[in-house]
């Protein structure tokens, strides 16, 4: 398959400097990014298939003795590529706060306790159709020292990698209707309402087991569309 | 009207699932209980070339060492070839993947075993000098920042196509530096802002 990775996509992302995100002011790049060719090196990318990854791995209900506390939920979707297209046997990691909404990170000592049941790391490949499906709990919201009362809104980590290096995204996905939404500059530093809807995954009735675990549906568009010969030459 | 999902920080607390045995040193037991999925050694038993150690620390505009900053890269193995099914060649050295990931520690220190990737093809079919696409991920950036490593002892440097876009004054904070003593071991520092930043490509 032969993909472009058209620029003008990243209009979606946030400005590398976003002063409400006070750790960006140090972190950010202060001089021009230069813009060059993509070339066979941004161009391919690692595969992972699925030797990478274990059974479980993509379960965090199972991964201790006992099960974790909290409301047990099922994430999934499908990984795609800018035209839609599923992308097959893409590795998806996630991490995430317990349902208290303390990770088990040393660094992290919000005064909420620690699950013994939950670590909070799950990985899995896409399938032919690029879907992917994790088992966990809804991690709860925390604070955070950016600004006075500052609180992060539920959200889970993701790590995708696509057809190429040019692919690669790392995300948050958030829960429908949070209230913490209007007061958060992580979530705010995507410009375009409609791009930071995309980071929200949606409420599935539908794949919602009955007596079980709530349903969540969140879709990953990557950078790449599909090349015209015209395109194709610029490589 | 593209609709990709937009990139948000990989925050602080990544370890435990993206590199729970790498430098991280987070751990109070030294490693989190999972094991890698990618790892910072790339070296394969059955692959050919130079074996490499590349190491370097990882700055912010204040020039401290940021020590929960996540580097990948990304390479061909030693006869330019990538690992990759859109290289469309014949996949090389079956197991080398070149693809590795490392945490800085608790001095903004990274490190890679590695091997020294070949020349690969460029735009219009001019060869690039050996190089490693590098990608930066940490707590305040809010999307990765690409840049790439080129080694101080090749000749071909001079006629890299990427590298000639690149300010002469600039150049330097992209070539990695062979350490005396040591075989075959590179430094390659990152400062992510500031007068000496290292150039990062918009891609």
């Amino acid at each position: 398959m032969s993909l472009i990775y058209p620029k003008a996509s990243l209009d979606a992302y946030p400005k590398h400097l976003s002063p409400g995100y006070k750790s960006t002011i140090k972190r950010s790049p202060s001089k021009p990014l230069m813009i060059v060719p993509h070339t066979l090196s941004e161009l391919t990318g690692p595969v992972y298939g699925h030797d990478a990854i274990q059974e479980n791995d993509n379960d965090l209900t199972k991964q201790h003795k006992g099960e974790p506390l909290g409301e047990r939920i099922v994430v999934h979707g499908h990984v795609l590529d800018e035209d839609k297209r599923p992308v097959p046997n893409a590795l998806v990691e996630l991490w995430q706060a317990n349902a208290c909404g303390r990770y088990v990170h040393i660094v992290d000592q919000h005064p909420a306790p620690l699950d013994p049941n939950f670590t909070g790391a799950g990985r899995t490949v896409t399938d032919a159709n690029g879907y992917y499906k994790f088992i966990t709990v809804k991690p709860g919201a925390y604070p955070w020292g950016n600004h006075h009362n500052a609180w992060r809104p539920n959200h889970i980590h993701f790590s995708v990698f696509g057809h190429s290096f040019l692919s690669r995204l790392v995300t948050q996905m958030y829960f429908p209707g949070d209230y913490l939404f209007p007061y958060d500059p992580i979530f705010n530093s995507v410009p375009d309402e409609k791009a930071r809807a995309r980071m929200i995954s949606t409420f599935d009735l539908e794949n919602t087991v009955p007596d079980w675990a709530l349903a969540f549906r969140f879709d990953i568009v990557l950078r790449g569309r599909e090349a015209t010969p015209l395109d194709n030459d610029e490589h | 009207m593209s609709e990709i999902t937009p990139s948000q920080t990989v925050g602080p607390f990544f370890a435990y699932g993206l590199t729970p045995k790498g430098r991280c040193e987070w751990d109070p037991n030294g490693s989190y209980s999972w094991k890698n999925t990618v790892e910072s050694n790339l070296v394969t038993p059955d692959v050919s070339g130079t074996r490499i150690h590349i190491e370097g620390t990882v700055r912010d505009g204040d020039g401290l060492p940021i020590n929960d900053c996540m580097i990948e890269i990304w390479q061909a193995d030693a006869q330019g070839r990538y690992a990759s099914p859109g290289a469309n060649r014949a996949l090389p050295n079956t197991k080398f993947k070149g693809f590795g990931r490392s945490a800085t520690d608790k001095q903004g220190v990274y490190a890679f075993d590695t091997i020294k990737p070949g020349s690969v093809a460029g735009p219009g079919g001019k060869p690039q000098a050996p190089h490693i696409v590098v990608c930066i991920f940490s707590r305040g950036m809010l999307r990765q920042i690409y840049t790439r490593l080129y080694f101080d002892d090749e000749p071909a440097n001079a006629s890299d196509p990427i590298l000639n876009i690149v300010p002469a004054d600039r150049r330097g904070t992209l070539i990695a530096h062979k350490q005396p003593g040591a075989d075959h071991h590179y430094r390659f520092d990152i400062r992510v802002q500031g007068g000496d930043e290292t150039v990062f490509f918009d891609i």
